[in-house]
């Protein structure tokens, strides 16, 4: 039982950090492989502000998010606009470009060793239950993941800037004619997007680790949770990634000789059987 | 029935070697009695060449998208050193069996890549190459997993030329190898079949209009593809004695797309001076320090895509236009 409730802990970092990709990939049509970079940066801005300017953990984690926010904002304006109408792989080249950017700068500014990082004391330790060790920290994680996926579902079905973003993702000439501000529109998903995973990196040091590597590390992962999601869906994402949790830490428990190799299996054959992803509705374009 | 006859001489005339090419492979001749000492270096870049031109059939002509290109390279590099493990010592049977598994793996996996779109193939291509790097990462006894493939002998050249110290039989044979394979690929861009992949590239909805068997050109330029990968995984493990893990490596996919990227993509000399031009500043910058260069090749990669699509191939070609725009002012 223990595992699965880490499992599910895994599975919540994985929704908080893909579900930006989900959006940018599956709504925005941009295929943005360096997804990965704002969470690392979210995770190295969450060690900065904890050890050098001694933050309470839960203002470093959303000051995380915001810096993640604003590289989105500035990179989405300045660079990633200009690449919306190219082609593909100009999109994998220039995200590719960009990992590699960032993760000789994570080099050179912290160093390749694991960033350490210090729980608060009520984040940690155990519940015990009969037959169930709850980790404090993972029943926190799953309440987090939890009420945003609830706020973010809320946020695009309820209210008037999810209506938008829906019109403007549907049929963006046709958004415009009606005077929605389509540009801001996606900039501020991408924010949203980038800050989310920024956050998702902040919580997911003590669980998935943070070093240099971390774009590239995890990058399969995310690219699993959209293909089996379905792209742009909130709840898709949610239950790809608690069954990708599972999955892996379950795998890694029982069968660590088999290591990731299901992972990617299972997702090669999902892509292949189910294009539009499990819980997928059909891309508008 | 009135004959229909087509004037081929302009495709004749294109296909006929042209003075710039003969200078052009000249240079690695020269470069051996030039650079004695780095020799190498010579060797990967022939090796690295041959890789980038596997990728440029398939990206650059046909248009399939692939981020697990090194899946094949490093099938080719294994099988080469397993099979020089195990006693068959002999590089060029070597690089047959290399040749022949990764085809065989590059038919089989082409039906999946095949199947969906650009965004799909990207993933698993991906997914392909991430799964035989957990393989051979987790199937120690047989790979060596992290620490490499150790132990492979090869003997001598066609019974003749030894491996030596200073590289030079490697680089010869790297060198010929690449350029036979070269000379093949450029007779088959040439044909009809070529032209027909160019074609696809441009639209695939009209190719079907005229006959061509789009399915089958993509899954035999595909299978092309990775025996030509598997060829130079070969080649490196032959050459270097040793396989380490990282031939299958996700950076190592994303360098070769750089590579020809930089070179220019949909022309065979493109890959050709992209290696050279990427991996000679590749040994000089990382000698200076691996993460700076690191930082640079993205930088590259960023405004390369935002500014010179076409690479140093599209820049050379435009060269003769620039010109005479200068000489009319």
């Amino acid at each position: 039982m223990t595992i699965v409730f880490d499992g599910l802990a895994s599975g919540m970092l994985l929704f908080l950090i893909s579900v930006g990709l989900s959006v940018t990939l599956g709504l925005m049509n941009f295929v943005n492989l360096a997804h990965g970079a704002f969470a690392m940066l979210g995770g190295y801005a969450c060690v900065v502000f904890l050890s050098r300017f001694g933050l309470p953990f839960l203002l470093a984690a959303p000051l995380a998010a915001v810096v993640a926010a604003i590289a989105g904002v500035v990179l989405e304006r300045t660079l990633y606009r200009r690449l919306y109408a190219s082609s593909h792989l100009d999109q994998v080249l220039f995200s590719i470009g960009l990992i590699f950017m960032a993760i000789s700068s994570a080099h050179y500014l912290f160093g390749a060793q694991q960033q350490p990082i210090f729980l608060p004391d009520f984040l940690r330790g155990q519940i015990n239950l009969p037959g169930l060790d709850i980790g404090i920290y993972r029943l926190f994680l799953i309440a987090v993941g939890l009420s945003l996926a609830y706020g973010l579902q809320w946020m695009v079905s309820k209210t008037s800037f999810g209506a938008k973003l829906r019109a403007a993702v549907d049929n963006p000439r046709a958004a415009r004619g009606l005077g929605i501000n389509v540009d801001r529109i996606f900039t501020l998903t991408f924010a949203l997007g980038s800050a989310l995973a920024g956050l998702g990196g902040a919580l997911g040091i003590e669980m998935l680790g943070l070093d240099p590597a971390f774009p590239v590390k995890y990058i399969v992962y995310f690219l699993i949770v959209v293909a089996v999601g379905g792209s742009g869906n909130i709840k898709g994402s949610l239950m790809a990634s608690l069954m990708l949790g599972l999955f892996d830490v379950i795998g890694k428990y029982y069968l660590p000789q088999v290591g990731a190799f299901v992972i990617y299996a299972v997702m090669v054959v999902m892509l292949i059987l189910k294009p539009q992803g499990l819980f997928g509705r059909m891309a508008a374009k | 029935m009135a004959k229909i006859s087509i004037d081929l001489s302009p495709l004749q005339k294109a296909s006929a070697w042209k003075p710039a090419e003969v200078v052009f492979w000249l240079l690695p001749v020269i470069a051996f009695f030039l650079f004695p000492k780095s020799l190498a270096l010579l060797s990967q870049i022939a090796i690295t060449a041959l890789f980038a031109l596997s990728l440029d059939l398939i990206l650059g002509y046909a248009g399939i998208i692939s981020l697990g290109h090194a899946a094949f390279f490093g099938l080719g590099a294994y099988a080469a050193g397993l099979l020089a493990k195990y006693g068959w010592g002999d590089p060029l049977l070597g690089l047959a069996g290399a040749a022949v598994l990764a085809t065989a793996a590059g038919f089989i996996s082409s039906f999946l890549v095949l199947r969906g779109s650009d965004l799909t193939r990207l993933m698993v291509t991906l997914g392909v190459s991430m799964m035989l790097y957990e393989a051979a990462n987790k199937a120690t006894d047989f790979t060596g997993g992290v620490d490499g493939l150790q132990g492979v002998e090869m003997k001598p050249l066609l019974g003749e030329f030894t491996f030596d110290l200073y590289g030079k039989t490697a680089y010869w044979y790297s060198l010929i190898v690449l350029f036979l394979m070269f000379w093949l690929a450029r007779r088959l861009v040439q044909s009809p079949f070529g032209h027909s992949l160019r074609g696809i590239k441009q639209n695939v909805k009209r190719m079907p209009a005229i006959g061509t068997p789009v399915h089958g050109r993509l899954v035999a330029v595909y299978t092309i593809g990775a025996g030509y990968a598997g060829v130079a995984g070969a080649l490196l493990t032959q050459t270097t004695q040793f396989v380490s893990l990282d031939v299958m490596s996700f950076s190592r996919s994303a360098e070769l797309l750089l590579i020809l990227v930089l070179g220019g993509t949909g022309s065979l000399y493109g890959a050709l001076i992209g290696t050279a031009v990427f991996m000679a500043a590749q040994h000089y910058l990382s000698g200076i320090n691996p993460q700076y260069w690191q930082f640079w090749l993205g930088a590259a990669l960023v405004l390369i895509v935002l500014f010179a699509r076409d690479g140093i191939m599209g820049f050379l070609n435009r060269l003769p236009a620039l010109a005479a725009k200068k000489r009319g002012d």
